[in-house]
């Protein structure tokens, strides 16, 4: 039997899965993106300065992350060196996003697939209490806290207006938390939409404003610092900041991190399920400093094959392809043809069925992704494919970290390939990072202290200063995954544009050779109790955390259209 | 067109716009009570029965969209995302947020869309492709459009959140492929409101629905169907360094001496003098900063078509092709534009003039006093100090605040 699940919910973008499910089990998967936007040939021709403008735009849940990916592109074809503090600014801005943005995921879009909602309403709160006191010290921890949670959720439930909770599979045998500890986790998830919107204001200080932060430059950034002002980044805010680090130190190491533990708790089962290709590959990000030595990057690059830790390999975009085999384009040298981004071409064609519809997966072609590989890999990018690099590297606090949650839910190392080790995976990755944030921090005070407030290479910003022509290849570790951007720039304009992002690796189609994209091999084996109410797809599919405007590629300059834009 | 009155209210509300008071109306209650021979201490429960209200109904629909919208009313603080969610309104439908996906999240679409019909709002985020028969959008197997024109004409109201929504942003700019095009023009004759920006300020979605259910019908708009609470100023206008920019203090370069005192950044791009949303006043994410205010300029986000009128987004105003013609919410006129745009350049002539004639009287008095003049005698000779090289655009004229300028924006 065949389901079609769409929209998936709780993503970014337009996702569409299908599945075969046999004696209550998935034995095939397909993943379609249902979203184009054609953004092509709108960078043609125009000044490379503006990219990053328009490059945000690809998605604003992960905003920021396609902001960088340009202008680190265009510094890479024009040979720009930003000035440190520029690089401080932009691992502040891009932290921050991805501290925020995991929280975000882990409660207001994957959170309610393990907790039962109606659930909390039969909980004591006395025993809530005593249970969040257990695993934290939070202080909003008392059972007077509680029953007002509770009471708040049984007033909404009394009005029988369920809102977004509407026809959620509420009862569904795969819940397995008790009343209270669904009670715990409702009255953090309404904690952490306060928190987010707090903690985001980093953006609004260093970026003017969150969605799209706004102080992005091709050669540094526009961020005005200045101790001595009243309109800059002075003592005022850089306290401001400073203070909003600490609350979010706070929440990940106090609600966010013994929340996942607790939850996994219940769900070690899941430490078997979504496994899915078990290879992993990250470009690493966070430079430590101006000179372009990845190997000090603060998440380090590498390639793992087949969940072998032992060897970790290097990484080089020279081995990234792409396939339209699967996909709703056409390449002028055929299907069977995989083609670097620099060499790419966009040409929309699509060959699935006419809207309104029932299947595509019945179709050859079935999706507006196309299918990225590395040296022919089918990869998964990402928050896992991070952690088990920085694991595997050594990388201390990563190690201590992925070590005491194996030891806190009593599982070896194989659990972490799989959908409860993407979960995980996210909680760490969160965690070490809020908690280098400051240190970054630091260094920009450092810098201001000493009278250093360039924020930009001036030198270059003018075209006539540029090179006559250059390719450049900017790359970010993004909340989720690997990003690249590939830019070729002649005279001064864009004349071609390329990005393959990391739901384009997750969520994208077979390839010419047939090997599965991430979410499709990942969801192999999973349990359905009931297809109308397929929760246990939803939870893996969620562990990936999808982004499928993202999976688009944009503009070719040659009016040739680049990836889709599968927006979720 | 929907009714205001059609919205639902609790019996009270309904009664006292009948011109019953509230006194009246519990002695009404405590009869009722009676008559249902309850004991009296019941009639408080009647009380709060009656004034019980329904909470009006929303369903939020996304098409070609980067999701930037709905995370941006997740920033909202007064109120927030969660006290509209929870009780000020029924959000059934929004699928970054909800809980059900598929089969069963179509039901909660369906039960609002033929249940509420007229009575909903329905909240639009991304364009609408109208190409090839919607292909390029899809969505439960149905094509985008075919899903607005269902539930946007039987809503009470549309809210188009966001440029894509509003004006077809960046998948319709440089002649997109896929026909994108804001709901306003997918589906004409909606009763409409355009919370333009890229994203919208969430902050604003707030106000709007607090002004609906505060005053019963949506905020007044202009001429683009833009909310006036939000765009009834040009930026320009409402700017702190505006300041600035009338002394002749332009940012010349980032992270300038100009750039760290908060000079104005019309030089370096800056399209506030062309755009018209509430940034100044309110900012971002409950107050803290805005684009401006961090150092960049301005990119024009609230205006239609902006990724081609307003870029490139560096060059400075009025020489950017085909720039936008709203410099105010309600003047709409090349003349107009090249006015403002004629004001502008004047200005920054008149401001690099007034530099170099100081310039050249300071070096005059300087050359006086070392001559041996006093100071007095050094300004009659500075006086008469021949102003510099003539700047282009005003020919050397100093601004005078009111003088037209011949021609359109070059």
């Amino acid at each position: 039997m065949k389901i079609a699940i769409d929209p998936i919910t709780r993503i970014e973008g337009h996702l569409r899965i299908e599945v075969e499910v046999q004696d209550g089990q998935v034995t095939d998967a397909w993943s379609s993106g249902t979203m184009f936007r054609g953004i092509e040939l709108i960078l043609k021709e125009r000044d490379p300065r503006d990219a990053w403008v328009f490059a945000q735009r690809i998605c604003g849940v992960c905003t920021t992350v396609h902001a960088l990916s340009s202008v680190r592109a265009v510094e890479d074809a024009l040979g720009i060196t930003i000035p440190d503090n520029a690089r401080l600014l932009r691992n502040l801005i891009a932290g921050a996003q991805l501290v925020q943005d995991h929280v975000i995921h882990f409660y207001h879009l994957h959170a309610l697939d393990w907790v039962d909602v109606t659930s909390a309403l039969k909980a004591s709160p006395t025993a809530t209490a005593t249970i969040a006191q257990s695993i934290s010290s939070y202080p909003k921890s008392s059972a007077t806290y509680f029953k007002g949670v509770q009471d708040r959720l049984q007033a909404f439930v009394n009005a029988g207006q369920l809102g977004i909770f509407a026809n959620g599979y509420w009862g569904h045998p795969a819940y397995k938390l008790p009343p209270e500890v669904n009670l715990l986790a409702v009255a953090h998830y309404l904690e952490a939409l306060d928190w987010q919107r707090d903690f985001i204001r980093i953006h609004a200080i260093l970026g003017g404003k969150n969605p799209h932060p706004q102080s992005y430059l091709v050669g540094g950034m526009a961020t005005a610092l200045n101790p001595d002002n009243e309109s800059t980044v002075n003592a005022d805010r850089l306290s401001l900041i400073g203070q909003l680090l600490q609350r979010g130190q706070d929440f990940v190491s106090q609600v966010y991190l013994p929340d996942v533990l607790a939850v996994a708790t219940y769900y070690k089962d899941w430490a078997g399920l979504g496994t899915g290709l078990g290879s992993y590959m990250a470009y690493g990000d966070y430079p430590s400093d101006t000179r372009n030595r990845p190997e000090t990057d603060f998440f380090p690059g590498g390639l793992i094959l087949n969940k072998d830790l032992t060897t970790v390999l290097p990484v080089d975009h020279h081995h990234v392809s792409e396939y339209v085999t699967h996909s709703w384009y056409r390449y002028d040298e055929g299907d069977a043809t995989g083609l670097h981004p620099w060499k790419g071409e966009t040409k929309p064609n699509y060959a699935g069925p006419q809207p309104p519809f029932e299947l595509v997966s019945d179709h050859d072609k079935y999706s507006w992704l196309k299918a990225p590989r590395y040296d022919g890999h089918a990869v998964e990018v990402g928050p896992l494919a991070r952690m088990l690099i920085a694991y595997a590297k050594g990388v201390p606090a990563v190690q201590q970290l992925v070590n005491g949650a194996l030891t806190a839910l009593n599982v070896g190392p194989a659990a972490l390939f799989s959908t409860l080790g993407r979960v995980a995976a996210r909680a760490v990755e969160a965690q070490v990072m809020v908690q280098q944030l400051p240190n970054w921090l630091a260094q920009l005070e450092e810098n201001m202290g000493r009278g250093d407030l360039t924020i930009h290479d001036t030198a270059h910003w003018d075209p006539s200063t540029w090179p006559s022509e250059g390719f450049g290849f900017g790359h970010h570790e993004a909340p989720r995954g690997a990003l690249g951007h590939w830019v070729h720039v002649k005279d001064g304009k864009i004349a071609n544009y390329q990005a393959v992002v990391p739901s384009t690796w997750n969520a994208g189609p077979r390839d010419a050779q047939g090997q599965r994209g991430a979410y499709e091999a990942a969801l192999i084996g999973t349990p359905v109790a009931n297809p109308e109410q397929p929760v246990e797809i939803l939870r893996t599919v969620h562990s990936f955390d999808p982004c499928l405007a993202c999976a688009v590629h944009v503009l070719d300059p040659k009016g040739r259209e680049y990836a889709n834009i599968r927006v979720v | 067109m929907g009714d205001p009155s059609a919205i639902e209210d609790g019996v009270w509300a309904a009664v006292e716009r009948r011109g019953i008071s509230r006194r009246d109306f519990l002695k009404f209650c405590s009869v009722m009570t009676t008559a249902l021979a309850l004991p009296m201490r019941y009639t408080d429960r009647i009380v709060r029965a009656l004034e019980q209200t329904t909470r009006p109904a929303l369903v939020w629909l996304e098409f070609q969209d980067c999701a930037g919208n709905s995370e941006s009313a997740l920033r909202a603080s007064h109120p927030s995302f969660a006290d509209i969610v929870l009780e000020l309104l029924s959000w059934n439908y929004h699928e970054t947020v909800m809980v059900p996906s598929g089969k069963a999240a179509e039901k909660s679409l369906l039960d609002t869309v033929n249940g509420e019909k007229g009575k909903y709002l329905v909240v639009v985020e991304g364009s609408i492709p109208l190409a090839e028969n919607g292909i390029y959008c899809t969505i439960g197997g149905r094509s985008a459009v075919d899903i607005a024109k269902e539930v946007c004409s039987n809503a009470y109201a549309t809210i188009a959140v966001g440029t894509c929504a509003a004006f077809g942003g960046i998948p319709a700019a440089g002649g997109g492929v896929t026909g994108a095009v804001g709901v306003g023009d997918a589906i004409p004759g909606l009763k409409l409101i355009n919370l333009s920006a890229c994203p919208m300020n969430g902050a604003n979605l707030a106000a709007t629905i607090v002004h609906w259910l505060t005053f019963k019908e949506l905020p007044a708009t202009d001429t683009l169907n833009r909310p006036l609470f939000a765009h009834g100023d040009r930026i320009h206008d409402a700017c702190p360094r505006r300041a600035h920019y009338d002394a002749g203090q332009f940012v010349e370069e980032w992270g300038d001496e100009g750039h760290r005192l908060g000079w104005c950044l019309y030089k370096m791009g800056c399209k506030g003098p062309a755009t018209s949303y509430n940034c100044p006043r309110i900012q971002w994410n409950d107050g803290t900063n805005w684009p401006i205010g961090v150092g960049h300029g301005c990119v024009g986000c609230a205006q239609p078509g902006f990724w081609d009128t307003m870029t490139p987004f560096y060059r400075t105003l009025p020489s950017v092709p085909g720039f936008g013609v709203e410099t105010t919410a309600e003047q709409i006129g090349l003349g107009v534009v090249a006015t403002v745009a004629g004001l502008t350049a004047v200005h920054a002539a008149g401001s690099v003039v007034r530099q170099r004639r100081a310039n050249a009287r300071a070096a005059a008095a300087a050359a006086a006093v070392e001559a041996g003049a006093t100071p007095t005698t050094a300004t009659t000779a500075i006086t008469a100090a021949p102003a510099s090289a003539p700047v282009s655009a005003a020919d050397g004229k100093e601004q005078s605040g009111v003088e037209s300028q011949k021609g359109t924006p070059s």
